[in-house]
């Protein structure tokens, strides 16, 4: 068998050299998006629901992403993996949802889902026409 | 003493053991992002989830979520301080991290007491099928990177194999951004 032969040694650490904001303002970034996420949806419009919740969660992950897993100045071909990843996840998903998000089409009708609903929302409704159920 | 091959070969331009991780994490995202999407796919389809959702404890979500992002800041301060080959500092912010696992781990706990003596239960519905296995699967992730945590941090005490406070780092952060998303999914749409 071929020996394994260092071809590059490994520095101690070969992490490069931090650019961008401090750590712990980067943190602070992080806690104010964080609070914006909480507070947003409690608006209850839709909108801001998706881009405060939903939104902000893209914008998070990115930023820990970049400042504090340092994915910007790795080499290139670990950002293509990941997307690789990500883009392999997204086919997987949009294939599969047309079965799953439709309940019925031309010649086909998913009768468990329909009936899983009904069902759901027949027991919310029990659950509250109960005394003391709390409304919201 | 031999040192391992993770540690001495870099045969891409970035040492294997971090590239160990890096791999890792590719192949994580498939596993987190087939829970998520499959949740999202369900949830659109299903709208009586929202009388599920509207249980969850956005309040108990959202302090996890500090914690996690709180101990993601340890995790790089370590790795940092191990770039300057402070190896006892590097341990002590592992040890911090892995104390906001902890608080997480604790937290996580109760909630899911609390959702359990209410009556859901994984078994109850689809949507807490979900939540359950998203979560538990997460919380797997936290405990695990925990017990690797503390062994890296044992060595980075003594000063050895500090390139490991970066890899078990990028780990950590990776548990922290599927957090990130699990939170407004399972706490925030009602």
């Amino acid at each position: 068998m071929a020996e394994l032969t260092p071809s590059v040694a490994a520095p101690a650490t070969a992490a490069p050299a931090h650019h961008g904001p401090s750590y712990v303002k980067t943190w602070g970034i992080l806690l104010g998006l964080l609070v914006v996420s909480v507070v947003g949806p409690m608006l209850e419009i839709r909108v801001v629901t998706l881009l405060t919740a939903f939104g902000v969660a893209l914008v998070k992950a990115y930023i820990v992403a970049k400042y504090f897993m340092h994915i910007d100045v790795e080499k290139r071909y670990v950002t293509y993996l990941l997307f690789t990843m990500v883009v392999l996840m997204g086919l997987m998903v949009a294939a599969v949802s047309p079965d799953v998000l439709k309940h019925d089409g031309h010649r086909w009708e998913n009768r468990a889902a329909k009936r899983s609903v009904v069902r759901g929302e027949n027991s919310a409704k029990a659950a509250a026409a109960l005394p003391g159920a709390v409304h919201h | 003493m031999m040192r391992p091959i993770a540690t001495t070969r870099s045969a891409t331009g970035i040492p294997t053991g971090k590239l160990a991780v890096w791999w890792l994490i590719a192949s994580e995202i498939v596993i987190f992002g087939g829970v998520l999407g499959g949740y999202i796919m369900h949830r659109l389809g299903h709208p009586d989830w929202a009388h599920q959702a509207i249980h969850t404890n956005t309040w108990a979500g959202a302090f996890n979520t500090f914690v996690l992002l709180t101990s993601s800041l340890a995790a790089v301060l370590a790795h940092q301080a191990a770039e300057h080959g402070d190896g006892k500092k590097a341990a002590k912010m592992l040890y911090l991290t892995v104390v906001g696992g902890l608080v997480f781990l604790v937290v996580k706990s109760f909630e899911w007491s609390h959702e359990i003596h209410a009556g859901y239960t994984i078994t109850s519905n689809t949507f807490w099928s979900f939540y359950y296995t998203a979560a538990g699967i997460h919380g797997i992730h936290v405990i695990v990177g925990m017990i690797i945590m503390l062994f890296i941090a044992a060595d980075a005490a003594k000063g050895k194999e500090l390139q490991r406070v970066e890899n078990v780092g990028l780990y950590w952060h990776f548990v922290d951004i599927v957090w990130i998303f699990l939170f407004p999914l399972l706490y925030i749409a009602k």
